[in-house]
């Protein structure tokens, strides 16, 4: 590294923002941190014990307000920024429709990526620019947690279930990826690097990658190997739940709650299926905790978006 | 002192001998005595030890640091010590530091009384400490602890392979010494202030350890439960954090913090008790602002219980609970704002002098000041989701912490260690240690903030090398705060055997403890004082303090 660098490049859209936010709490803060300060040093000088100066008590009234005033106006800072921080954080929250949606598996103590058509990488990710690019992520073992300072981008990663976190870069490079939670002897070496193409190049590089399988046909061969298909296969003649359309349909359980189909209640099903019986079918389903995991679940899931009316799939 | 002039006779004119701590001399009746005076000896020794385990761990981390590889320590050797550097600190340091020494001694003088409500409880509270010191430091010898302070689950509970059990056992036991103190703090100040001494007379260093007393009372329970909790998924195999069988890993957060966030301010109110004890009286001004500095002191007690989801902020709880906890986290801010601005306030028209616990007290200030802006950057969620889990918020919460809690100690410990041991320390020292441990502190943590926002991960053993100089002025700033804090035991120990009698009241302070000889006679007073005004009468009201004298003012027993 030949400068030096005091501020970290910004190469995302949430970047632009977040740095937007920083700035203008360091102008506030900065105001108010800079007057104490010198305060301080103005009282200390003019009122040392041996300066003549005025020292007779200033007016009750004068108190009073002066304390009043600091303390609302704090208080109306304090608002104010709380609603303009949250403000920027709720327009963020949700990735839009097109994103491209990229799967993350933390362990430890490495990354694994796969893309949508089955690519895979470990420790690294390709990202087209100036696309928003959508990351659903979940955990082996511990929690981890993904973080690309340049984006200004960090999400926890949680065994047991989906975080989702979403981006757009906006310059192209190679970037640092580390892992920011805590997770055990290699902590500080769960790192990688998030590698940024333009959008023809992604997509020669996406074409280029040994692809073992798709993720939808890897979960369409587990369906069948696992013994899902012996009943929610269409043409199955036991009585269980046809799995077309489920996500974002509305599901009855037999505990007389309704939910709505996502990727969330699929792992509930297949983990818990007693807790989770569908209304108006025999509760027989077998847990299959233990037996499928994170990355088999993902799979499953992609299997049976595949099976709904519209050609995309919905999505949860 | 030059220009201490005493007006007023001390209450309790002690005969020569019998003092606290000529009451007994063998070892024996140390460990057995239940005066409040001598467990907070007891108290300030064991502290002082830990502080000193801690800071070693951290001088090792500070040292592998200066290097972007990881070359004299391997992984989990250095995982192990910043887990015990954190677990040391915070529960066996910065807990028990200003409540159970400062608190402890002065809590019964300043309010007039004998000693505290439940004396035994008092002496049992410390003993519970040393037990889980001792449990903590098996761990630690046994094979050491690699899960962090915080024992996130489930690390802790299911991969960990180090000594959680004999930690959290540790925490846990010590978690009752701290519900000890403040039951008894709480009952103290309810039931034994003197005749007149009524709530808005009470010093704000006592209106803080009630505050802190609340939170400990209130708080560290659910620490009890969440490590319980832990054993119990560990060591019994239940599952409440494990997912796979139906657990929840991110309620092991929520617990956690609901606690650790609300301990804090267990560390933070005592301090600024004392700050303010020391601004009022080297600037010689009554406190600007009284009641609110007491609603304030309140308020951060209050609402802190609030503030724990800003710690998740990237952990996968609900965005819009994120909102609400962002909130509230702005607004927490509130109240601190208030006392600094008091503080600044109360300088104004003063008649400053500048001895050394003047020195760490206006320290406290400004570290203070910039820990506390920090935390806003914090609060807001765009901004905490870059910082999260970096070395923005080591250097925030050490601000707060070492630049707030630990300055504000080392003031008390100056401002307060003519009354404990009835002789003065050399001011030269005692300045140069405090200007020296301003700016070894800025030194060290200052480039963090930067080295955060740029994105290096906090306990991370190996670092991409473009950090590499930030890490270097941290460590040079590291060695120069090491020998500030070596500085003061060295003089102050040497005081005691050849510092010169401090007299009662050396700074000619209002409060009832400077109104009893120095050190104090076992049962503090030998006439209960009574109390006839407001504290820090410093100058007669309307007109201001003399230039160039301490005098006149008047302490709390005497009439306005």
């Amino acid at each position: 590294m030949d400068a030096l660098d005091f501020f970290p490049e910004a190469a995302s859209t949430q970047a632009t923002s977040t740095d937007f936010i920083l700035f203008v709490l360091i102008g506030f803060t900065g105001i108010v941190v800079l007057s104490v300060l010198s305060l301080l040093v103005i009282f200390s000088i003019r009122f040392r014990r041996h300066s003549a100066v005025r020292r007779d008590d200033p007016p009750e009234w004068m108190k009073r307000d002066l304390e009043i005033g600091w303390s609302s106006a704090g208080l109306f800072l304090a608002l104010f920024l709380a609603w303009w921080t949250s403000a920027t954080e709720l327009s963020a929250l949700i990735a839009p429709k097109n994103a491209l949606e990229i799967h993350v598996v933390a362990k430890q103590w490495m990354w694994k990526v796969q893309h949508q058509n089955g690519a895979r990488e470990i420790n690294v990710l390709h990202v087209p620019v100036d696309e928003p690019v959508r990351l659903i992520m979940t955990s082996q073992d511990v929690i981890h947690s993904f973080f690309v300072p340049e984006f200004r981008m960090k999400q926890d990663v949680l065994p047991g279930r989906d975080t989702r976190t979403w981006f757009q870069a906006t310059k192209t490079g190679t970037f640092h990826l580390f892992c920011t939670q805590l997770c055990g002897t290699e902590h500080a070496r769960m790192t990688g690097e998030v590698v940024v193409m333009s959008g023809p190049d992604f997509a020669h590089w996406l074409t280029s990658q040994p692809v073992s399988d798709d993720l939808t046909r890897e979960g369409e061969a587990l369906f069948r190997s696992l013994g899902c298909s012996g009943c929610h296969d269409a043409a199955s003649r036991v009585q269980a739940p046809a799995l077309a359309g489920f996500f974002g349909s509305e599901v009855r359980l037999a505990n007389g709650t309704s939910v709505t189909g996502s990727d969330e209640l699929l792992r509930d099903i297949v983990l818990h299926p007693r807790e989770h019986s569908v209304a108006g079918y025999p509760s027989v389903m077998p847990s299959y905790a233990g037996i499928v995991g994170d990355e088999e679940l993902l799979r499953i899931s992609r299997y049976i978006h595949s099976l709904s009316p519209s050609p995309e799939g919905k999505q949860p | 002192m030059s220009g201490a002039t005493i007006l007023v006779r001390p209450l309790t004119p002690v005969p020569e001998s019998g003092n606290y701590l000529t009451a007994g001399r063998t070892i024996w009746s140390w460990l057995t005595s239940t005066d409040h005076k001598r467990i907070a000896i007891l108290y300030a020794i064991s502290i002082t030890v830990f502080f000193f385990i801690g800071a070693a761990a951290i001088a090792v981390i500070r040292f592998e640091l200066l290097t972007p590889t990881g070359q004299y320590i391997s992984d989990d050797t250095y995982n192990k010590l910043f887990t015990l550097h954190g677990v040391v600190m915070v529960w066996f340091f910065l807990i028990p530091s200003i409540p159970n020494t400062f608190g402890n001694f002065l809590l019964p003088l300043m309010i007039g009384a004998p000693d505290v409500a439940f004396p035994r409880l008092n002496l049992f509270s410390w003993y519970l400490n040393i037990a889980g010191g001792l449990f903590t430091l098996y761990a630690v010898i046994a094979g050491g602890v690699d899960t962090g302070w915080t024992f996130y689950t489930p690390f802790s509970t299911m991969f960990s392979n180090s000594h959680v059990l004999a930690a959290a056992a540790g925490v846990f036991v010590a978690g009752f010494s701290s519900i000890a103190t403040g039951v008894n703090f709480i009952a103290t100040i309810h039931m034994l202030r003197t005749e007149g001494m009524s709530w808005m007379r009470l010093p704000l260093f006592v209106w803080s350890l009630y505050a802190t007393s609340l939170v400990l009372i209130l708080a560290t329970p659910v620490l009890a439960v969440t490590l319980l909790l832990i054993v119990a998924e560990r060591w019994l195999g239940l599952p409440i954090f494990d997912p796979a069988h139906g657990g929840d890993p991110l309620l092991f957060q929520h617990l956690f913090w609901f606690y650790s966030h609300p301990a804090v301010y267990i560390m933070i109110l005592p301090a600024m008790g004392v700050v303010t004890e020391v601004i009022t009286c080297f600037a010689r001004r009554r406190v600007f602002g009284y009641d609110f500095m007491v609603y304030a002191l309140v308020a951060i007690a209050g609402i802190g219980f609030f503030v724990w989801g800003h710690h998740m902020f990237v952990s996968g709880q609900s965005p819009y609970a994120s909102l609400v906890f962002s909130f509230l986290s702005f607004v927490v801010a509130v109240p601190s704002a208030i006392k600094v601005f008091n503080w600044t306030a109360t300088l104004y028209r003063g008649s400053i002098s500048f001895e050394a616990p003047m020195l760490y007290a206006l320290g406290f200030i400004g570290l203070f000041t910039i820990g506390g802006s920090t935390g806003l950057f914090l609060a807001s969620i765009p901004v905490d989701i870059q910082v999260h889990d970096t070395y923005f918020v080591i250097a925030h919460f050490h601000y707060i912490m070492v630049g707030g809690s630990v300055s504000a100690f080392f003031a008390a410990l100056h401002y307060w260690w003519p009354k404990i041991t009835g002789k003065l320390y050399d001011e030269a020292w005692a300045r140069f240690a405090a200007i020296l441990m301003f700016f070894g502190f800025n030194f060290t943590f200052f480039p963090q903030f930067v080295l955060g926002y740029l994105g290096n991960p906090r306990r991370y053993h190996v670092y991409p090398p473009q950090f590499q100089v930030f890490h270097v002025m941290s460590s040079t700033g590291a060695s120069v705060l090491a020998a500030a804090y070596l500085l003061p035991p060295i003089y102050l120990i040497w005081s005691m055997r050849w510092g010169r009698a401090a007299g009662d009241n050396p700074w000619g302070a209002t409060g009832l403890e400077w109104r009893t000889s120095s050190p104090p006679p076992l049962h503090n007073f030998l006439n209960p004082p009574k109390v006839e005004q407001q504290p820090y009468a410093y100058h007669p009201e309307g007109r201001g303090p003399v230039p160039g004298s301490r005098t006149p003012y008047r302490t709390q027993d005497q009439p306005s």
